[in-house]
């Protein structure tokens, strides 16, 4: 039974070889020339503007908040989806309830503007 | 053989993992430690054939709830000294986490004394569950007798929604 979970140990071990791989080869076959420009955080090639860290915003909490809760409305989809032929109607009417319920709170965040990064 | 002697090592990397998550001063490097709790965890579920919510452990988990909480950390806005300084300890903080802990162990002990020690066999072996499939096995249960607690998990994430609005977007509900 595990001997089916071969190539995921498989790709694991090729991640892991090659992160670590890329790191040790580069250290030791890449030039050593630190300079200032060279050290400081890459901020997608504009100059960095102040620390880190600082505040963010609660927007990102509210877009991951959203993110999660319709990511296990999604996770209750898939095992709906597997056995749907052997549920029949009754599972229909079942997830047809879930979804409008969430779908109300879907309506709630629109109207509330949660979707809006103003 | 071999799944006791994966169960091992994995059980001893997410028990090390778990503890670093405790002991790091760093919260980032924390959230880290906790991920690959989370991705062990998975590999026990695996284990102990339940391979639907090993990967939904992944996904959610290990995904979405985590990026969750390096918001969170990221809200909070730790400064260098808060992370590396000392912190305010509530007085009754390491007591408390004692009882509370004993609590927790005695619990756990008493319920799987009470369920899987007994030597009775269910109803689900894992031969069962491989020939009809994990997770239509998963489907079938949670529409058919776990059919109310399923609908009780759409309240429940409706009220996470209407939470999470009315925290965060107060300012503009107020103007």
């Amino acid at each position: 039974m595990l001997i089916s979970y071969l190539p995921i140990l498989i790709l694991l071990l090729v991640v892991m070889g090659f992160a670590i791989s890329n790191i040790i080869i580069s250290a030791l076959i890449g030039r050593h020339k630190p300079t200032a420009e060279k050290l400081s955080p890459y901020e997608c090639g504009v100059e960095p503007i102040g620390s880190a860290r600082e505040r963010f915003s609660v927007k990102f909490y509210i877009i991951a908040m959203m993110f999660v809760i319709f990511d296990i409305e999604v996770v209750f989809l898939y095992p709906w989806a597997v056995a749907y032929k052997s549920l029949a109607l009754f599972g229909l009417i079942e997830m047809a309830i879930f979804i409008i319920i969430l779908l109300v709170g879907y309506v709630y965040i629109w109207k509330r503007g949660g979707f809006e990064w103003e | 053989m071999l799944e006791s002697l994966l169960f091992l090592i994995m059980g001893s990397i997410t028990i090390a993992c778990a503890l670093c998550v405790v002991f790091q001063k760093n919260p980032i490097y924390s959230a880290i430690f906790l991920i690959q709790t989370m991705v062990s965890l998975a590999v026990l579920y695996v284990l102990l054939h339940a391979q639907f919510i090993a990967a939904i452990q992944v996904m959610i988990y290990a995904g979405a709830i985590m990026v969750l909480f390096i918001f969170v950390i990221m809200l909070l806005n730790l400064s260098k000294a808060d992370e590396e300084g000392e912190r305010d300890n509530l007085f009754f903080q390491k007591p408390s986490a004692i009882i509370l802990g004993f609590i927790l162990v005695v619990m756990i002990g008493t319920v799987t004394l009470k369920t899987v020690f007994q030597g009775v066999k269910g109803e689900y072996t894992p031969e069962t569950i491989s020939q009809i499939g994990n997770t239509q096995l998963v489907g079938k249960m949670l529409f058919t007798k776990y059919v109310f607690p399923f609908e009780i998990a759409s309240i429940l994430l409706f009220a996470a929604i209407i939470g999470a609005i009315i925290l965060a977007k107060k300012r503009i509900i107020e103007d």
